[in-house]
């Protein structure tokens, strides 16, 4: 550019740094809690973990060149803190990783006990159940399965990391993500099936022979 | 995977990670193919991703206003 110009590099005061960081941080705090809250379970340690990270966020505020670019930063962040914060309490209880016993629940499939062949999707019971299923059935079923499968739902079905990113921040390796995965989706739709039933909302259970999987 | 058709078991095996965009673009391609052809197995797959679109809100959840006080108050002594 042929002009002259005497412009410097526009310094964003402390303040203005402040009040984007808070305004940024505001906006996802609803997404920040929920997702601390499904991997901690519990509300007091989730609002330790999102304070934490939002206070680890700040202090290394300098690393990000791009303040629109925060919300990755700030969920991994966060991801860290409460893997962090869960690695400490399984040292200091001394436990190892909690998996549940091979039993065949990682075979369950809620779509084999609900589908009834020859029904086009839009008027299934598969998709009734789903359109009937309350939200706090499906976080209650998340926040009941042990930590070593929540963890990895948490991360792969909320979060939407690839199995990879999962293994880079878990330490494990890409099969031991996949398996968990397996896994956990068995025992969520195990978990869902029985709540549904409790609540009455399958009318279908055990009515089709076709439906594979083991009967709870 | 054999190329040129793949068994509803197959499926069934792989489906996990055809959903995460885990599989690469042939394997994905074949299943693919598949769940246009086989009903059941479309079904299947909907019914997996209708499910997963539900876990995935689970992440939502309004924060209490304790945390939204705390987080400003930490804010502030920044």
């Amino acid at each position: 550019m042929a002009t002259s110009t005497r412009q410097s590099t526009p310094v964003v005061s402390q303040q203005a740094r402040r009040d984007q960081f808070e305004q940024q941080v505001t906006l996802l705090m609803d997404r920040l809690y929920g997702t601390a809250l499904r991997l901690a379970r519990h509300p007091d340690d989730a609002e330790d973990v999102v304070a934490e990270a939002i206070s680890t966020a700040w202090s290394k505020l300098d690393q990000l060149n791009d303040l629109d670019h925060m919300e990755g930063w700030l969920f991994r962040i966060l991801h860290h803190t409460f893997i962090s914060h869960w690695r400490r309490r399984q040292c200091r209880q001394n436990r190892e990783v909690e998996l549940e016993p091979e039993n065949g629940d990682n075979r369950f499939s809620l779509f084999e006990k609900l589908h009834q062949p020859f029904l086009l999707w839009w008027g299934t019971p598969e998709k009734e159940f789903i359109n009937t299923l309350l939200q706090e059935d499906i976080s209650k079923a998340i926040d009941n399965l042990p930590d070593a499968y929540r963890i990895v739902t948490v991360l792969v079905e909320v979060e939407g990391y690839s199995y990879e990113q999962a293994a880079r921040l878990l330490d494990l390796p890409l099969g031991t993500i996949r398996s968990r995965l397996w896994r956990a989706r068995g025992l969520l739709q195990k978990a869902l099936w029985q709540q549904g039933r409790e609540a009455g909302l399958s009318k279908c259970g055990g009515q089709h022979p076709g439906a594979s999987g083991g009967d709870v | 995977m054999n190329e040129s058709w793949i068994s509803c078991e197959e499926v069934v095996e792989h489906l996990l990670d055809y959903l995460h965009r885990e599989l690469d673009g042939d394997a994905s391609a074949e299943i693919e193919r598949h769940l246009e052809r086989c009903h059941d197995c479309f079904s299947r797959a909907e019914f997996e991703r209708k499910l997963r679109e539900r876990v995935a809100k689970s992440g939502r959840q309004e924060a209490p206003e304790r945390l939204r006080r705390r987080v400003k108050e930490m804010i502030e002594r920044f």
